[in-house]
């Protein structure tokens, strides 16, 4: 009995800490109303005279790490919404006038705070996201490393095996041997 | 029983202890709930083209107190709910120096313009191509309003619907501030 409850113990701490925290404090809102689903649109062929030539993968490497305004738990560059292309319009533009990634990340970061970002920043409160998972789960592992030792020190049961009486071993094997059929 | 189990013993249960209290404090916020980091900055300005074609400026607007609601045809029941009270305020308030604008927001041309006629919005509204000021406004739903100062920094937000109550507070509030 003692053991199971242990073990429950053991599992749920394991659980937690494999559980991601980020997402589950950080939850996206829910629209007032979906933002209706777009066509794709095509990329801009040519970037206009003047500006500086943006390749799509940087642009979707600062889409990757914004989160999408009218979706749940989705990047702006994995959402299809009408929405999540204008932001990437307004990415493409920013860096073709010149700004670098993390300038295009910081504006929007001014405009929405650190909401706007999937991965919240690596400092103060957020650090705990950051931490408590891998704390929990070395504790965990601990936990199940001092468990087990223990048991497998814990010497052979001493105390005598109940006898059992003839008749009930009979039964035992009889009922053994129907339930096989 | 050793000192070390019945350690082990009291730390289990105690590990709950945490959990619960990270448990409790998450589900009293409401995640949905963001603060705006531009409350209290200057808000950007934009020119947009009215519905009816006239420009509409905000860096020439200093000095008057601005409303700016985002809003969008698509967006039942919120937008249809707080718009006779945004008409209602802008009766009450323009000759006292208010500015309303209303930005729509991932719309198309045709229903926007019948939402504007059935509730006779007599503001300046436009469309936001491409969603330029609604990412400048840090947007991420409608109805959104923004309540600016004479000074020009956005002092407001208001997430959902605006009641009646709500833009008689705000637009007093700041009208009765000094340039």
């Amino acid at each position: 009995m003692r053991r199971v409850a242990l073990f429950l113990v053991v599992a749920l701490v394991l659980g937690l800490g494999a559980f991601p925290l980020g997402p589950a404090i950080a939850q996206s809102p829910a629209p007032s109303a979906q933002a209706p689903g777009a066509p794709l649109k095509p990329a801009p062929v040519a970037p206009p005279a003047g500006a500086q030539a943006v390749s799509e993968d940087t642009v979707h490497d600062v889409a990757a790490q914004l989160r999408c305004v009218v979706c749940q738990s989705l990047s702006v560059a994995d959402s299809p919404s009408e929405i999540a292309h204008q932001m990437k319009d307004i990415i493409r533009e920013r860096l073709a006038a010149g700004e670098t990634p993390e300038q295009v990340r910081a504006y929007f970061v001014e405009k929405y705070g650190t909401w706007i970002l999937l991965a919240p920043p690596r400092q103060g409160f957020n650090l705990l996201v950051w931490v408590v998972p891998f704390v929990a789960i070395g504790l965990g592992l601990v936990l199940v490393f001092v468990v087990l030792r223990r048991w497998s020190r814990r010497p052979a049961s001493t105390a005598p095996a109940p006898t059992l009486d003839p008749a009930m071993r009979a039964r035992i094997r009889r009922e053994i041997s129907e339930g096989e059929r | 029983m050793s000192r070390a189990s019945s350690l082990l013993r009291w730390m289990i249960p105690l590990a709950v202890v945490p959990v619960l209290a990270l448990l409790a404090y998450g589900f009293r916020t409401d995640p949905r709930e963001i603060p705006s980091p531009l409350v209290g900055k200057p808000a950007s300005l934009f020119t947009l083209t009215a519905f009816d074609g006239t420009p509409v400026a905000l860096a020439s607007l200093r000095g008057r107190v601005v409303v700016v609601n985002f809003w969008a045809s698509w967006c039942y029941p919120a937008c249809y709910e707080e718009a006779p009270s945004l008409e209602r305020a802008w009766k009450a308030y323009k000759d006292r120096g208010l500015v309303m604008v209303g930005v729509n927001y991932q719309d198309k041309d045709e229903p926007a313009r019948r939402f504007l006629s059935q509730f006779g919005h007599s503001f300046p509204n436009a469309p936001d191509q491409g969603s330029r000021v609604s990412v400048d406004y840090g947007v991420y739903g409608v109805p959104e309003t923004y309540f600016i100062d004479r000074k020009g920094r956005v002092r407001f937000k208001q997430v959902g619907p605006v009641s009646d109550q709500l833009l008689k507070e705000q637009i007093e509030r700041l009208l009765a501030e000094a340039a």
